[in-house]
């Protein structure tokens, strides 16, 4: 039997497939248009590998969730990242999901959600804000990263995605050098993220979402919060992991 | 017979409200009298006493909020705005019709929409203590009643006689009691109903003119609920998770946060707010010497958070989890509603002595958030 978890989140829609306990497939799409194209094209692509209604059973989350008509179940991205995250890092202490549209942060006490906060309506803090700031400066993510390293101390002080925008485009003005910008970008992002946890402090973090891979933002987020941050490559399907563990 | 005219733009209103006008109208015409009223501080009896029926106006919709807004600053509580907004685009019939409110000082923002409020109707403002502590705080409440009951005496040209207060407090009471009937209802397991019921029923009672029939409409449906659970009914699933809202008043929000809770594996099982038990279970002592006393008295018992200090109300929640086997405490604090923001912080504090799952939210009547609002809610009710 397999346990199959779809985290179809405002970017991009994660597919985690399970097997007697282990992970034996991942898939990363975009979102793109429709949460309902992309489900029924990952319902296609694993059914081309033998996995159907036959034989898996069905957990989606993320804010599409709704969107995947053959799921026997849904269950909320909160649950779904506290559960997989666990699952990954077989460790307590509190879970920063940095998403496309939120970011949350999620207390597991024996591998139980305890606790969780998440931002509000704002897109500070999320991956909304670093993708407007790249696209702004004509970077990919991995280059904002790679110039912030070389940065210097440059404060964006607008929470607003929309403000800090404006206030990205005077510096651009002012000829200020990019990998400066980048840094007061990245920064910005992980002070919102800082103090949103200081709801749900701890002495450990996890890292999950589309950042996982960043060593730069890791780094960052564990200096400003002064506790190790772990992350794996595998923590962008935390939540799609959490899900496939929820089949039934 | 008065003959009254209607808004400007009642040909553009849709049936039901234009139906809500003629209604008001008719009422209006036919030589009954209406009080708009917007808080649970406002001394019922005192109308009851007159004869004048008396409706509350708190807005509860986000339907007149752009327009309000051409007068109130955004950042302002949705409560606020949309009663103003009514108000100012002559939207609602109880609001059009009355023949004045009776607003209270109990936020700053409420305080002063009246001033301008007072512009489009006629409004009289009740003058709070800041606290109910100082031993002089029942006698300025008490000179505020009696103040009130002269300027409705001068103005309808009438006596309001003790023996009517004090029937009128008898008839509350009794209307009280059936309204306690009604929340205890939730306390079974599982409870009576969804509470999103419990809280339309109490939002359409209000608009019924007298204490008569607020109170028949309310009997009702406690014998209605009460027919059904003895005939098996089962309206709510056994294994939904029991949650205690608590915060502002929440009419504006049986959508968003109500139902939202309910269709999510939970189940409303307290209305902490200030129309629900903790105000409801303060009964007028009906045979005091002073009936007039003990009215005032009555109402500034009540648990707002424009008091301070404040813990009757924390502490009554305390009670209230237990008497409801509360699994989860959820607070909603409507946009810019400063003294139940910060107060939320007693609330939590509250629910981690007792080791409640606590969660809080900040909202509007907008559908705006919607989405993050269900995740938060479905998330908060998984892990319970």
């Amino acid at each position: 039997m397999y346990q199959v978890g779809i985290d179809i989140g405002s970017s991009s829609a994660k597919t985690a497939v399970l097997k007697g306990g282990e992970i034996i497939k991942t898939i990363l799409l975009d979102t793109g248009f429709s949460s309902r194209k992309v489900a029924d094209e990952i319902y296609a692509m694993l059914e081309a590998e033998g996995i159907t209604r036959e034989n898996a059973g069905y957990v989606a989350t993320g804010y599409g969730r709704v969107s995947v008509p053959y799921a026997d179940d849904t269950v909320t991205e909160i649950t779904c990242h506290g559960k997989g995250s666990y699952f990954l890092f077989r460790e307590n202490g509190t879970v920063i999901d940095i998403g496309g549209q939120d970011t949350k942060g999620i207390s597991l006490k024996n591998g139980r959600v305890m606790k969780f906060v998440m931002n509000d309506k704002c897109s500070a803090g999320t991956g909304k804000f670093l993708e407007v700031m790249t696209n702004r400066l004509g970077l990919t993510p991995e280059e904002l990263s790679r110039l912030a390293r070389k940065g210097k101390e440059i404060t964006i002080s607008s929470m607003c995605t929309v403000f800090a925008e404006s206030e990205v485009i005077s510096l651009i003005g002012k000829e200020t050098p990019r990998e400066d910008i980048a840094f007061g970008v990245i920064e910005s992002v992980v002070n919102k993220v800082v103090s949103l946890l200081a709801q749900v402090p701890n002495d450990r973090y996890f890292l999950t979402g589309g950042l996982c891979e960043d060593a730069y933002i890791i780094g960052r987020l564990a200096k400003a919060l002064d506790a190790p941050v772990s992350s794996l490559p595998l923590a962008r399907y935390a939540g799609a992991i959490g899900a496939a563990l929820l089949c039934k | 017979m008065e003959t009254l005219e209607l808004p400007k733009s009642f040909d553009e209103f849709v049936d039901a409200r234009k139906a809500g006008f003629l209604k008001v109208k008719e009422y209006v015409e036919n030589g009954g009298h209406l009080v708009g009223m917007f808080c649970s501080y406002t001394p019922l009896e005192l109308f009851d006493a007159a004869g004048v029926s008396v409706v509350g106006l708190c807005g509860t919709s986000n339907e007149p909020i752009a327009d309000a807004e051409k007068v109130l600053p955004k950042n302002l509580c949705p409560l606020i705005k949309s009663s103003y907004g009514f108000a100012y685009t002559e939207k609602c019939p109880y609001t059009y019709f009355c023949d004045f409110i009776v607003g209270e000082t109990t936020c700053d923002g409420k305080k002063k929409m009246f001033e301008l409020l007072n512009d489009i109707k006629e409004t009289y403002v009740l003058h709070l203590p800041q606290s109910q502590k100082r031993e002089y705080a029942k006698d300025i409440w008490y000179q505020e009643i009696k103040l009130l009951k002269e300027y409705m005496e001068k103005r309808y040209g009438i006596e309001i006689t003790d023996e009517k207060l004090r029937e009128a407090a008898h008839k509350r009471n009794e209307l009280r009691k059936t309204q306690m009937e009604l929340y205890t209802l939730q306390g079974a397991v599982p409870p009576a109903m969804k509470a999103t019921e419990v809280m339309s029923t109490l939002a359409q009672g209000m608009f019924n003119f007298g204490v008569d029939a607020q109170h028949a409409s309310y009997k009702a449906k406690v014998d209605a609920a009460k027919e059904a659970v003895a005939n098996g009914a089962k309206p709510v699933d056994e294994k939904a998770k029991r949650i205690l809202l608590t915060g502002c008043p929440s009419t504006g929000v049986i959508q968003k946060v109500g139902m939202t809770i309910e269709n999510n594996g939970g189940v409303i099982v307290c209305l902490d707010d200030c129309g629900g038990e903790r105000t409801q279970k303060m009964l007028v002592d009906e045979n005091a010497d002073n009936i007039l006393r003990a009215i005032s008295d009555r109402y500034l018992e009540i648990h707002c958070s424009v008091m301070t200090t404040n813990e009757g109300r924390i502490e009554n929640t305390r009670e209230m989890c237990k008497k409801y086997k509360a699994d989860g405490v959820v607070e909603m604090v409507l946009q810019a509603c400063h003294t139940f923001n910060v107060e939320s912080n007693l609330m939590q504090k509250m629910c981690e002595e007792e080791g409640i799952p606590y969660m809080k939210l900040e909202t509007d009547y907008s559908t705006t958030d919607s989405g993050q609002i269900e995740t938060r809610i479905a998330a908060f009710i998984e892990m319970l």
